[in-house]
Order: C-alpha cells, then sequence, then structure tokens
C-alpha cells in the first residue's frame, strides 16, 4: 500500500461504520423504551447503595440478567420468573449486567432473600451462613460493638457461626445500610411491560429464542 | 540525551543480512530513542504493579477472609486494578514504545515531533496513576475496561493517545519511503481507533442496555482495534526482521488488516449473548465473530509460512522465542474466541472462569509475550549495550511459559465444570463453588510463577538501564546463531561467514 489518504479513509470509514451500526442505530432504537409501570426509580438511599455496589466492584462476580428459559437454566435456578428485557434496566447508570457468575445473578435477590437481617449479616461474613462460601467479606460496612452498648431503638444484628466473640454484634454503616436497600430493590418479576417482548424485539418479529 | 547512538550498535546487528540501510536505522533509533526508552521503563513498572494487583485478587478468591478490613483491598477494587494497570499501563506503555520505535525504521526517516510523543506518554502515565488510584479509592466508573475515572483520569489518554499518534502520523506523512509496510497500516489504524473508541466508550449519557452495549463495543474493541493491531505490527515487523527474509506474502497482510478492521469492530455484543438486548445486535456481533476466521488465518498462514523451516531460529534468538510464541497463541485464542461466540458453546462457557482464561490468553500469551520479544530486541540497540545474562532470559521465558500453562489450563477445565454444574438447575450453588474451587488455587500458582517471571525479567531491564560493566563479545545466544537450517550451515560454511 503507498496511499496514505486510502488507508485512513478506510480505517475511519470501518469504526464509523461500526459505531453507527452498534452505537448510534440502537441508541435510537433503545432510547424509546416505555418505563414499566411496576418499576420505580431508586430512592436516594437505594441509590446510595447502587454507588457501594459499583466501587465494591460487586459485578465482577454477581451478573444482574436472567436470559432465555428456552436456552438457559436461569428461571430455574429460581433467578427469575421470566428472561429479563430492556426495560428492566431504565434507571441503571452505569448498566451492571455482568460477565461473571463466581456467585449467583441478583437482579432478582431482592425477592428471594427479603431479610435485613441475611443480607447484614451475610456481607459481614458470608461463612457465618454458609461455611463453603469463597465471596469477600465486608467488615468494613459495618461497627463491631458491644451488645451491652446498644441503646434503644438502634438496629444491631448478632452474627452466628462463631464469626465474632461472644457479646459482640454488629452495626451496619450508612453504606452497609444503603447497599442492603439497593440489593432489596432489586425485584423484576412483573410481566414483560407491552412492546418489549424478546420476540418484538427481534427483526420481523420472530424470536431468537427457539433454540431447542 | 544524546541523539547519537554509541558505535557498538554496529556489532549488535546481524551479520548476514542487516547491513543494508544501517545509516538510515541508525538515525531512526536515534530520533526515537529518549521516548521508546522511557516507555519501555514505565511500562516494566506497570508490569510490576499489576502483577501484584493480580496475584492478591488472585488469592482473594480462595481465601476470602484475607486482606478484608480495608475497602482499597476489597477484591472489586483490586481486579480492576490489575486489568486497568496490565491492559493501559503494562501492554499500553510498551505499544507506545514499540510503536515510536518501528514507525521512523519502516518509513526511513527520524521520529518527528518527538516532544509532542515524549508529552504524549506522560500525559498516559500521569492518567494510569489517576485511574489507579480513583479504583482503589472506591471512584470506579462501573463499566468493564472503562473503569479509571471519566472526568479525572480518562482525559490524560486521550490527549496522550492523541499526541503520540500526532507524532507518529507526522512521521508517516513525511516518509522517505515509497511503499507503507503492513506493520505501518496497523500502528496507524490503532492510533487513530483508540481515541475515537475511548470517547464513545467514555461517553457518560447513556444507562440501561445501551451503556451494557456502549461497555462491550468498547471493551472488545480495546482488545481488537488498540492492543491487537499493534501486536501484529510488532510480529509482522521482528519475524522477517530476525529471520531476514520477506514476508510470505503481501496479499495476505491486506487482506488480513482490513477485514480485521472490519469484523473485530463489530464483535463486543457476544459478551451479552441470551442477554436483554435486541437480538440484531447480539446476532451481529456472533457472525462478525465467525468471519474472524478469516483474519486470523490470513495473519496466521502468513506469519507461519514466513517462519517456515526455520523454527531453528528460536533457539539463538529471544526475541524471535517470544513472538512465535504470541504470535501462535493469538491464532490459538482467535480461534478460540470464535468457538466461545457460538450459542451452543457460549451458553455453557459464558458468566464462567472459561472467559477470564481466554482474555488472559489474548492479553498474555499473545499480547504481554509479543511485548515482552519486542523490547528484547529494542533495548539492547537503544542502549548500546547486550543483554547481561542468557540464564535471566531463560528463567524468564521458562518462568512465564510453565506459569501460563500452570494458570490457563486448571482454570479453563474448571470453568467448563462450573458452566456445566450452572446449567443443571438442580446442582447447589455450592457445587458450581466446588467445581470452580481447583482452578482458582491454580490460577494463584500459575500467577505466582508469572510474577517470579516478571520480577526476574524487571530485574534485567534494570541491569540493561543501570549499564556499568558490560559484557564482552557476542549477544546471548550466540554460539547457536546464525545458523538456522543445515543448508544455513552449509551455505555460512561455503560463504565464509563465521
Amino acid at each position: 500500500m503507498t496511499r496514505i489518504w486510502l488507508l485512513l479513509t478506510g480505517v475511519l470509514a470501518i469504526i464509523i461504520f461500526a459505531t453507527s451500526l452498534l452505537v448510534v442505530i440502537p441508541n435510537t432504537m433503545i432510547g424509546q423504551v416505555k418505563i414499566p409501570s411496576q418499576l420505580s426509580d431508586y430512592t436516594a438511599l437505594q441509590a446510595r447503595g447502587r454507588e457501594v455496589y459499583v466501587s465494591e466492584g460487586c459485578v465482577y462476580c454477581h451478573s444482574q440478567q436472567v436470559r432465555d428459559p428456552v436456552y438457559t437454566s436461569d428461571k430455574e435456578r429460581g433467578w427469575g420468573p421470566r428472561a429479563t428485557v430492556p426495560s428492566d434496566y431504565v434507571y441503571d447508570k452505569p448498566h451492571q449486567l455482568g460477565t461473571m457468575r463466581t456467585g449467583p445473578d441478583l437482579i432478582n435477590i431482592g425477592v428471594r432473600q427479603p431479610s435485613d437481617q441475611w443480607h447484614h449479616v451475610h456481607l459481614f461474613n458470608p461463612r457465618s451462613l454458609m461455611a463453603w462460601s469463597i465471596m469477600p467479606a465486608f467488615p468494613y460496612l459495618y461497627t463491631v460493638r458491644d451488645s451491652a452498648s446498644i441503646k434503644p431503638g438502634e438496629v444491631f444484628y448478632s452474627v452466628p457461626g462463631g464469626k465474632l466473640p461472644a457479646g459482640k454484634v454488629i452495626v451496619p454503616t450508612a453504606d452497609g445500610d444503603a447497599l442492603v436497600a439497593y440489593l432489596k430493590s432489586l425485584r423484576r418479576t412483573y410481566p414483560v411491560p407491552t412492546g418489549d417482548e424478546p420476540a418484538a424485539r427481534s427483526i420481523g418479529g420472530r424470536s431468537e429464542h427457539t433454540m431447542p | 540525551m544524546s541523539a547519537t547512538l554509541p558505535a557498538r550498535v554496529i556489532a549488535l546487528a546481524s551479520p548476514i543480512t542487516d547491513m543494508e540501510n544501517l545509516d538510515i536505522r541508525l538515525r531512526a533509533d536515534a530520533s526515537s530513542r529518549q521516548v521508546a526508552l522511557r516507555a519501555i521503563a514505565f511500562s516494566v513498572v506497570w508490569l510490576l504493579v499489576g502483577s501484584a494487583f493480580g496475584l492478591i485478587a488472585s488469592f482473594k478468591l480462595h481465601m476470602p477472609d484475607w486482606l478484608v478490613s480495608n475497602p482499597m483491598l476489597t477484591f472489586g477494587r483490586i481486579r480492576s486494578a490489575h486489568l486497568n494497570a496490565m491492559a493501559y499501563g503494562w501492554a499500553s506503555s510498551a505499544m507506545l514504545g514499540v510503536s515510536v520505535w518501528i514507525i521512523p525504521r519502516l518509513v526511513h526517516t527520524e521520529l518527528r515531533v518527538p516532544k509532542a510523543a515524549e508529552a504524549g506518554l506522560y500525559f498516559w502515565n500521569i492518567g494510569m496513576v489517576l485511574g489507579i488510584v480513583g479504583i482503589l479509592a472506591g471512584y470506579s466508573d462501573g463499566l468493564e475496561w472503562l473503569e479509571m475515572p471519566r472526568y479525572w483520569a480518562d482525559p490524560f489518554f486521550v490527549i496522550g493517545g492523541g499526541l503520540v499518534g500526532l507524532s507518529l502520523l507526522s512521521t508517516i506523512a513525511v516518509r522517505e519511503v515509497e511503499h507503507l509496510y503492513v506493520s505501518v497500516w496497523y500502528i496507524m489504524a490503532a492510533f487513530i481507533w483508540f481515541p475515537i473508541i475511548f470517547v464513545v466508550g467514555n461517553w457518560p449519557t447513556y444507562s440501561g442496555v445501551e451503556s451494557a452495549a456502549v461497555n462491550w463495543f468498547y471493551a472488545h474493541n480495546a482488545l481488537g482495534l488498540w492492543l491487537t493491531p499493534v501486536c501484529l505490527a510488532a510480529a509482522y515487523y521482528f519475524i522477517p526482521k530476525i529471520l531476514g527474509r520477506p514476508i510470505y506474502s503481501y496479499q495476505l497482510s491486506l487482506l488480513g488488516f482490513w477485514t480485521l478492521g472490519f469484523f473485530y469492530s463489530l464483535n463486543g455484543m457476544h459478551h451479552l449473548i441470551g442477554g436483554p438486548l435486541p437480538t440484531w445486535m447480539i446476532t451481529t456481533s456472533v457472525v462478525a465473530s465467525g468471519l474472524m476466521i478469516i483474519p486470523v488465518m490470513a495473519v496466521g498462514v502468513n506469519q507461519h509460512m514466513t517462519l517456515n523451516k526455520r523454527f531453528g531460529a528460536l533457539r539463538y534468538s529471544p526475541t524471535l522465542r517470544f513472538i512465535v510464541f504470541g504470535s501462535v497463541a493469538y491464532t490459538l485464542v482467535s480461534l478460540q474466541g470464535v468457538f466461545m461466540a457460538f450459542r451452543e458453546v457460549n451458553r455453557l462457557t459464558h458468566f464462567t472462569h472459561v472467559t477470564v482464561a481466554h482474555a488472559h490468553v489474548g492479553l498474555y500469551s499473545f499480547v504481554t509475550m509479543i511485548m515482552f520479544g519486542s523490547i528484547y530486541y529494542i533495548l539492547p540497540r537503544l542502549l548500546g549495550r547486550e543483554w547481561v545474562s542468557e540464564k535471566l532470559i531463560s528463567w524468564h521465558f521458562w518462568a512465564v511459559g510453565i506459569g501460563q500453562t500452570v494458570y490457563l489450563v486448571p482454570l479453563t477445565v474448571a470453568g467448563m465444570f462450573q458452566g456445566v454444574a450452572m446449567a443443571d438447575p438442580t446442582s447447589t450453588w455450592e457445587t458450581v463453588v466446588r467445581a470452580m474451587l481447583p482452578g482458582l488455587i491454580g490460577r494463584s500458582i500459575g500467577g505466582t510463577l508469572l510474577t517470579i517471571g516478571h520480577c526476574v525479567f524487571a530485574w534485567h531491564v534494570f541491569l540493561m538501564f543501570r549499564g556499568g560493566k558490560q559484557k564482552q563479545g557476542l549477544p546471548p545466544f550466540h554460539e547457536v546463531a546464525p545458523i538456522v537450517t543445515k543448508r544455513d550451515k552449509a551455505s555460512f560454511v561455503a560463504g565464509g561467514v563465521k
């Protein structure tokens, strides 16, 4: 090749074509997704919890998506009653769909584990509930206190499994509270909003999800 | 720093083929010397930093109560610090150095605006420091491959990459050769593509599944349109250079280049197969991933045929040994990637450690090995002294060679078991975790070996920079050189070259 302009033009054409196809066009299409009536925006506390989720890198082990039941066992595993759709994520910025399942999917963890206590004890030390767990402990989201020092009205949790000395309890920090509020808000069990069914999204109205 | 090279460099040129255009190469090397040396020095520092992060992250996955009291050391932060330190700190800094060194040689002129290139290198590395500190302090942007804070780290990469690109393009524009060699195409393209994809990927307006699409559009292109082209450029330069024979086929290199750009740029959505994206987007990427067979085979066949019947040269050239390792890995990892993009395979391997292992075949066995090889060739020529020790080179090669095997094989196998266990809804999550554990432990052992190799390499690079007592005589492994085949041996003896 001897012509620089030809090289430059080709190189630019390639990236413009790819960006148009995978970023600009989808942006205009997905941008029209309707907000499901059953899905509300995160509260201030949940949004803060989401920031903790992002900064601690939970996404590197936990996905937030249920794939098609015909194609995967995600539904049978109890991760959700249906495949998730674009409108389930309208409030998610940045997305946390994830590409790794060292731990289970969390898009419906708020349904599976609605208990504050379970989440707090589990986050403080996952091995207090499941000895085989390899999830990191997050002791810095809690303060360890003498149970005698707890004032009336203060929320505290005792930790099973011998992970704390007798007489000690944990009190969540603001970040710990927020993270659990976010986790409990993860619920995408309502029916798929009209117009957002997988079949309606594919070309020619035919679903890809026909694999036996 | 002086703009001239020590006369001793002349002695380093291969005796048979390399005397032609020697003065051009000396001028070219002198012009890029300062930037290239600093880029290599920075890259080796990031290699050590990134290794430490990677090792900590790896051990944490099977020692989950280790180093948990400080949020800066939690797995999610250390893992991103590792990825960014390696991809942008180590590999990219090394690539900046290799690029500014190769381009002047290939266009037969001095590097133009070297100050811009040097400033670009500094910008890039300042961005790295800010980015890593940001991630560790909890300010990740939350997008894989784009974790470094959008507003106070990322602009440094656009400006830094842009400045180095400016210097390279200015050099190519005033070239003193008619023909542009294939390595020039790849490097030129990479430096145009990178700032564009990096800005698109970091654009702050996307949310929901758009955010996911843009994330993976960027992340796959960071490999396909940035790391891959520069490393292929290096392989295309060094293999013919060291063997002293031309590249096998010009047509194949053309085919490989254009199809790489066209198909690789559309690959990203295969990271979201089965996910809540419009089907046509994912299908586009699956098809483009399948078509990657074309550029991969074009490059693979071209480089293999160039090497054909000269494999003996691997014994005497450490550069060739690392580069050929990397090139073979490129072919293998790309073919693996094609298969992993097929839905039937992906439904088992998606969300498993097979993907992590696969990413390391690409980023380590391909990219990192090519950069090691390049540095082994470039440093003696820029510093005017030979590598100090054959032993250190061998230890480095075998530590990382064995380390990769110990890292990759158990992790891939464990990832497959993980995928099979996840696909069976009756297996508990405990079963899934126990299936992946042997692989996670294997990775820590392999990672330790890799880190030992990196320390050996960094020590050797340090000895080179420090200078001091110089080993006299011929380069390492000279005693087996340059006899690469029996026929060569006969011709050397006949021609009196000894």
